[in-house]
């Protein structure tokens, strides 16, 4: 796609600023879907219908609600810190929209095609963080500031299950290249990684208990760093306001509701990436290339949204000390066994 | 048996002061102060609560109340009758205004010494019965978004609709419904109530189950209540807690089957308390599974009280002025969907009264907030907060 735009417009750097562009107008309308799908799918969980009169069964609500936020007064508290308070929400979002940078969204597209894309992304996504931290601290609201530093530990401590069920799948690849990753697993439902990879049956049924584990945990800590319940502490409404976005409205609290939902897409996404063959159909050749690529990435990496709805909608949260048991005490010993078994298994 | 006060041991205690650092240098550590409310989701109305925290460590609870004191005792003795405190009454704990009626209504009957008819004590058993429900299901469904769950409060507010329905079906209002009269009711139940509340105890049962299978048993709520604010039995009595907080800590009473009044005497059912089945007995998990029994336990007694209902008059022979004997005066206590609600009525033989005094359940119930919540999480305190199931219009009055 690149060599595409570049012979298109002539212009290098103006094709490279449109491809930069694509993630941004894919996270736009994805958001927009997701507000509704959210809503849709709360409301019959809930047994009730939700929007049903801005057109058709309420298609529009989603529209009305970001114009409802752009006309919002952008309040800055009198004791707020101004240049974090404003800067905080932009740390967020960028955090989050330079992950998608090296997902690869089918064979001929890729943001950008890094040697070291996951590792890149489990790098950028940290900084996040600092803009949790500065937004909690800017706020100078004491309920913000327990809300960003819950945050900060709990995407701290979430990283590390996270990246070593990363690891599981990066050794099986043999590449940190999302794309290659990708192309690895290629022939079908039961190559990807999640069910061992391509490979002798053997393997592949020694394989099949780790990867499988180590998907689940991917998976869970994925959501943890996305702030969804049951991991939602950061913003837990009955126990801290809305944490660290308290003080926040109007746009710059649309911004941190937007990096949410792109959150909630790039930790599916990664997911399907490393474990659940990304771009390929489960078909194997049928109904794959290019363009069924993009649907096959996008349409898994909404069912993974779909179930981070469903959970947030059926689920209590947890409590701070209890989060921390199932990162450290749970989850970390659990994926320090996968990669020792896996790392036998493959050696063998 | 009177002991001292005590703070309940938990596992997080520590202590402020000062932190260590890797250096060797220390640095001091400050407690801070937060401001709960009146204005937080989870305070249940205008509750204040200074809390203490170290960390997120609670070291200190200090309730504030007074946001919503609407005067009610005064209210009530400068009425020109008495059956114009009744309205006040419904204003007190809004989510059970019937079983307030009732408590008012049953004080100024035995200070007058009268009898109602029997078709009126059945229909006072099945309103109190329904309110009760639709009282618990609010406390649970509202704890539930303590915990961060919230389709199971979308769920008991659905259910509770069908009650306030057969309300309104009876007596035109949803909320506040002024029907339990001295003497009587405000009038008779409509054609085809007790088909209705029949239609509801059976709708009811299987909805009661599903909640139960998405929040009581989930696992997470569990480890989230289960030994968290352990309120101890003998606490609970020297606080003198009452209703589902007194029965969750083990103590088998209930005032409807212990001091009977009405005709609760006559149905079969049985008074459920907390027995500790995850965690210690008195803890959150039991005072909130007390609360899921007792609708359940209701639901029994509504359909006995619904296949006995009497015909009848709903209206005792009593004067269109009430004016009680000078110096007369009663207490009668009855069992709200809170805990004891006691009214206190003395007469100077005027039309209004000389003196009302009202010991609301939450009230008492909130007083020993403080003593549970000291060394636990400030998401366990939300906890303790909704299981103590407070209604701040009536503890302020």
């Amino acid at each position: 796609m690149q060599e595409y735009l570049i012979g298109l417009v002539g212009e290098p750097l103006v094709a490279y600023v449109l491809m930069a562009v694509v993630p941004l107008v894919f996270i736009l309308v994805y958001a927009l879907v997701t507000l509704y799908m959210e809503m849709k799918v709360a409301a019959h969980i809930q047994d009730r219908v939700a929007y049903m009169r801005t057109g058709w069964h309420g298609v529009l609500q989603p529209f009305a609600d970001i114009l409802k936020l752009l006309q919002k007064e952008d309040i800055i508290p009198a004791q707020a810190d101004r240049l974090l308070f404003t800067a905080a929400p932009f740390f967020v979002f960028v955090g989050t929209y330079v992950g998608f940078a090296a997902i690869p969204f089918s064979s001929g597209y890729v943001g950008a095609d890094l040697n070291l894309g996951i590792l890149y992304i489990v790098a950028v996504s940290s900084i996040v963080v600092a803009g949790l931290l500065m937004s909690g601290w800017a706020s100078n609201n004491k309920w913000a500031l327990l809300g960003s530093l819950r945050s900060a530990a709990q995407i701290v401590s979430y990283e590390i299950p996270s990246a070593l069920a990363i690891l599981v799948a990066v050794m099986i690849a043999g590449s940190l290249n999302l794309n290659e990753v990708s192309k690895f697993q290629e022939g079908g439902i039961f190559n990807w990684v999640v069910f061992g990879g391509p490979g002798p049956v053997v393997t592949k049924l020694l394989l099949t208990p780790f990867t499988l584990t180590a998907f689940f945990v991917l998976l869970t800590a994925g959501i943890a760093e996305a702030n969804r319940t049951p991991f939602d502490l950061p913003e837990a409404e009955s126990e801290l306001v809305q944490g660290f976005n308290t003080e926040y409205s109007g746009m710059k609290f649309a911004m941190f509701y937007l990096a949410e939902y792109a959150n909630m897409f790039l930790v599916s996404a990664i997911t399907v990436c490393l474990f659940l063959g990304g771009w390929q159909s489960p078909f194997g050749s049928f109904m794959s290339g290019p363009y069924w690529g993009a649907f096959w990435l996008i349409a898994k990496g909404m069912f993974f949204v779909f179930v981070q709805v469903w959970m947030r909608w059926t689920l209590p949260r947890l409590r701070v000390d209890q989060l921390m048991h199932v990162s450290w005490k749970v989850m970390v010993p659990f994926m320090f066994v996968c990669i020792f078994a896996v790392g036998l298994i493959l050696v063998w | 048996m009177i002991t001292e006060p005590r703070i309940i041991p938990t596992p997080y205690v520590t202590k402020p002061g000062a932190i260590r650092t890797s250096t060797g240098k220390t640095i001091r550590t400050d407690e801070m102060i937060i401001n709960m409310g009146p204005q937080h989701p989870s305070t249940h109305g205008v509750l204040r609560l200074e809390i203490v925290v170290d960390g997120e460590i609670i070291v200190d609870v200090i309730p504030h109340i007074g946001y919503l004191h609407r005067c009610f005792e005064k209210h009530a003795e400068h009425m020109t009758n008495y059956q114009q405190v009744i309205p006040y009454c419904d204003r007190m704990d809004y989510v059970a205004s019937m079983n307030n009626d009732w408590g008012f209504a049953l004080a100024v009957e035995r200070m007058l010494k009268i009898e109602v008819p029997p078709r009126v004590e059945y229909l006072r058993v099945i309103m109190a019965e329904l309110q009760r429900i639709a009282s618990h299901l609010v406390a649970v469904g509202t704890f539930g978004i303590d915990m961060g769950a919230f389709t199971p409060f979308l769920w008991t507010f659905r259910d509770r609709e069908k009650i306030l329905d057969l309300f309104e079906m009876t007596c035109g209002a949803r909320l506040l419904y002024n029907y339990i009269w001295i003497g009587g009711l405000s009038h008779d139940v409509p054609p085809g109530f007790v088909e209705k509340a029949k239609e509801f105890c059976s709708y009811f049962g299987p909805k009661l189950k599903e909640f139960n299978d998405v929040l009581t048993y989930n696992e997470i709520f569990v480890r989230r209540t289960a030994n968290v604010g352990v309120l101890p039995p003998d606490v609970a009595v020297n606080f003198a807690c009452s209703g589902p907080m007194l029965r969750g800590s083990g103590v088998n009473f209930d005032l409807r089957r212990d001091d009977p009044y009405g005709v609760y005497d006559k149905f079969e059912w049985e008074v459920q308390v907390g027995k500790g089945e995850f965690g210690k007995v008195g803890d959150v998990w039991d005072r909130f599974i007390v609360k899921v029994r007792e609708m359940e336990q209701s639901v029994k007694i509504i359909e006995q009280a619904v296949a006995a209902l009497p015909e009848g008059n709903v209206q005792a022979a009593i004067p269109k002025r009430i004016r009680p004997d000078a110096g007369s005066e009663a207490y009668v206590r009855t069992e709200s969907p809170r805990g004891e609600l006691g009214f206190y009525v003395v007469s100077d033989g005027s039309a209004s009264p000389f003196r009302v005094k009202a010991r609301g359940p939450a009230f008492v119930n909130l007083s020993v907030l403080p003593e549970i919540s000291r060394g636990c999480m400030i998401a366990d305190l939300v906890a303790i907060v909704g299981s103590a199931d407070i209604v701040l219009g009536e503890v302020d009055r």
